[in-house]
């Protein structure tokens, strides 16, 4: 699972309110390489929660991204290349995501959150 | 009846056209009137037709339509509907022809359909209008081979003689439709067309002019087809041909992983045309099952991103070479940016997300071929009363049950999430079905405020039931009000569900919805527009 798909799920149990960012367990990140595409950041900047991905980020090692970051910085391709990398490149392949209200853990395996809900969650 | 469909297909699609760029608007203007059919000599001998030669047969009623995506192929599928409005026709008479056992025939005129189009659009066939074999310059048509030899006589020599230049190589082909012509009957008709001032070398393999003598021929019903009614000689110079190469890499039965539903190849990129998917662009499926439909996406070059329900088929697949990753791999695209287990009935979106897919493309699970299914509902036994609940004990391992997702409901969430989830102008492609024994009865394809529809293309599957690939584009946006009716119709679902599913068997609540459903008066007026319109009933 890429911090992409990270960035925009949340725990959806019934009668959660806050149920986004997910928390991240890690047993295992890997990282695969994946050829950069400027207009693609570019597009998802606008839509991205930049504190949950850096929190994401550090969870899973990473420490390279700003803090605070506004669209003037997508001018830099030394911030490009750091935002693609945690955005796209890092995977957690074994671990779980934790719903933040209620500590409910989502199981990620073979790299594939599983998000189904069990029946009393519903 | 059956007409009302294709308006939608030809009418909003020519609105849709509005805004597909210049060239299309150059080509409507440069269309003929409509009394221009008339003159059919005139028509023959004027310069400028473009014959299309589409692939396949048993796609007709998709022909014209994947053409639209690319702004030079709408121009094509505009010219050719407004300068001769025989594919919409035909599409209607052929539609007519099914289940009242007519035989109307004509449709197979259609293999070959003259256009006026500007040279422009000679690159067609690469932006991705998989259906189009080849656009032909058109020399000459005719009933005959001398009516043939007059009009390519009288075809203007400033169009011919520049192809036809000693240095120059070229070749001619033959080709027909409903019959084989033997190689010697080819040779015969390409002797026949000494009347035209070859002077080039002939070079079979790699010519300079490629031209195309191609014939239709009477031959009676063919294989249940329609009939062609006449023989129709077409002569005519290549100047784009169609990569037809990627559907035999891309065929299924050479993927490794599939599943009893995976979309066919060339169906997968239909799709994938329609939804306009361009390189750059972030295409969803929530139904992704093997991914077929995001490999054809992936091939235009797409970012991609799917859900099932099915965690075995997402994850596990049938092994560490045979899953959803490796039939990216196996074709050499990128893998999809995001695969997950997730409900769309309950997606797991964080709020306030929207407007980050570029196209939604889908083959929802309607309980026809494989039955949808959404998460909880498990029967509480009788006498027990309180929610269903999970023994702490037994959490981690546990497998959710699971419901049957009836038709209604599953439309109704995947408009709503695809309302919200896609951008302003993003598409919405998914098939929908239809009984086909319901002749009497107007087909309504589902509505949503934010969306319009821009095309319906039938596929028929039997003889009781066809789908129809409905293409729709998000046109307003996903206000508060819509959001809010939404949810109501969401918890009413929910509230109903056990009920609606008891009451009758799940084939009748599939196409059928209408009888055992009862609405909730919205409050709001919005509500009220927003309640969706199946078959001609409200749910």
């Amino acid at each position: 699972m890429r911090l992409l798909t990270h960035n925009m799920l949340s725990s959806n149990i019934k009668g959660v309110i806050n149920g986004f960012p997910l928390g991240i367990v890690v047993e295992k990140v890997i990282e695969k390489p994946v050829e950069m595409n400027p207009d693609f950041l570019k597009n998802m900047f606008a839509k991205i929660e930049w504190k949950a991905l850096v929190d994401a980020s550090r969870s899973m090692g990473y420490t390279e991204l700003p803090e605070q970051a506004d669209s003037s910085m997508l001018d830099s391709v030394d911030f490009l290349q750091r935002f693609h990398h945690a955005l796209l490149e890092l995977h957690l392949e074994e671990g779980a995501l934790v719903c933040p209200e209620t500590g409910r853990k989502f199981p990620v395996n073979k790299g594939i959150p599983n998000m189904l809900l069990h029946e009393d969650e519903v | 009846m059956a007409p009302k469909n294709w308006e939608y297909s030809w009418g909003p699609n020519c609105h849709d056209l509005e805004n597909t760029g210049d060239l299309s608007t150059i080509l409507r203007k440069s269309c003929p009137s409509n009394s221009d059919r008339h003159h059919r000599s005139l028509r023959l001998s004027a310069p400028g037709f473009w014959v299309l030669h589409f692939a396949k047969r048993n796609h007709f009623p998709f022909r014209p339509v994947p053409l639209l995506p690319s702004s030079a192929a709408a121009a094509v599928a505009t010219a050719a509907g407004t300068h001769r409005p025989a594919p919409a026709q035909l599409t209607s008479k052929w539609r007519s022809d099914r289940g009242k056992g007519k035989k109307e025939g004509r449709i197979g005129e259609r293999d070959v359909v003259p256009v006026r189009v500007l040279p422009p659009v000679a690159g067609l066939p690469e932006t991705g209008g998989i259906l189009v074999k080849g656009i032909y310059e058109l020399w000459g048509e005719g009933d005959s081979y001398e009516e043939l030899e007059d009009v390519i006589k009288n075809y203007p020599d400033e169009r011919k003689l520049p192809y036809l230049t000693s240095e120059s190589t070229f070749r001619i082909t033959v080709d027909s439709f409903g019959k084989v012509i033997s190689f010697q009957e080819q040779n015969e008709r390409i002797q026949s067309l000494t009347y035209i001032p070859f002077k080039g070398r002939v070079n079979l393999r790699n010519p300079e002019h490629k031209f195309w003598l191609m014939e239709t021929d009477d031959y009676g019903a063919n294989n249940g087809l329609p009939p062609v009614v006449k023989k129709r000689i077409f002569f005519g110079r290549e100047v784009g041909s169609a990569d037809r190469k990627l559907l035999p890499t891309y065929q299924l039965k050479s993927r490794t992983y599939l599943g009893p539903t995976a979309m066919d190849a060339e169906m997968a990129f239909l799709m994938a045309n329609q939804a306009m998917v361009k390189p750059g662009k972030l295409v969803y499926d929530p139904f992704v099952g093997t991914g077929s439909i995001l490999i054809a996406a992936a091939h235009f070059g797409a970012m991609t991103m799917g859900a099932d329900i099915d965690i075995r088929v997402v994850r596990d697949g049938r092994g560490p070479d045979c899953n959803v990753w490796s039939n990216f791999k196996q074709y050499g695209l990128p893998m999809p940016i995001g695969l997950l287990r997730a409900d769309n009935n309950l997606p797991p979106w964080r709020p306030g997300l929207k407007e980050v897919f570029d196209a939604i493309i889908c083959d929802p699970p309607y309980g026809v071929r494989a039955g949808g299914r959404k998460s909880g509902g498990r029967k509480l036994l009788k006498g027990v009363v309180g929610p269903y609940t999970v023994p702490d004990d037994k959490r981690t391992d546990h497998i959710p049950s699971t419901a049957a997702y009836s038709l209604v409901e599953c439309v109704h969430d995947l408009l709503d999430i695809a309302a919200k989830m896609l951008i302003l102008n993003g598409r919405l492609v998914f098939f929908y079905p239809v009984l086909r024994e319901d002749e009497s009865a107007e087909n309504h394809f589902p509505e949503h405020p934010c969306f319009i529809l821009v095309s319906a293309s039938e596929q028929i599957l039997s003889s009781r039931y066809s789908r129809v690939l409905l293409t729709m584009v998000k046109r307003g946006p996903y206000t508060k009000e819509i959001e809010e009716a939404a949810r109501l119709k969401h918890l009413e679902f929910k509230e109903n569900h056990l009920k609606w599913m008891e009451d009758g068997n799940l084939h009748s609540a599939v196409f059928s919805p209408g009888e055992s459903v009862c609405v909730v008066e919205g409050d709001t007026k919005v509500s009220k527009e927003t309640k969706p319109k199946y078959r001609g009933k409200y749910v």
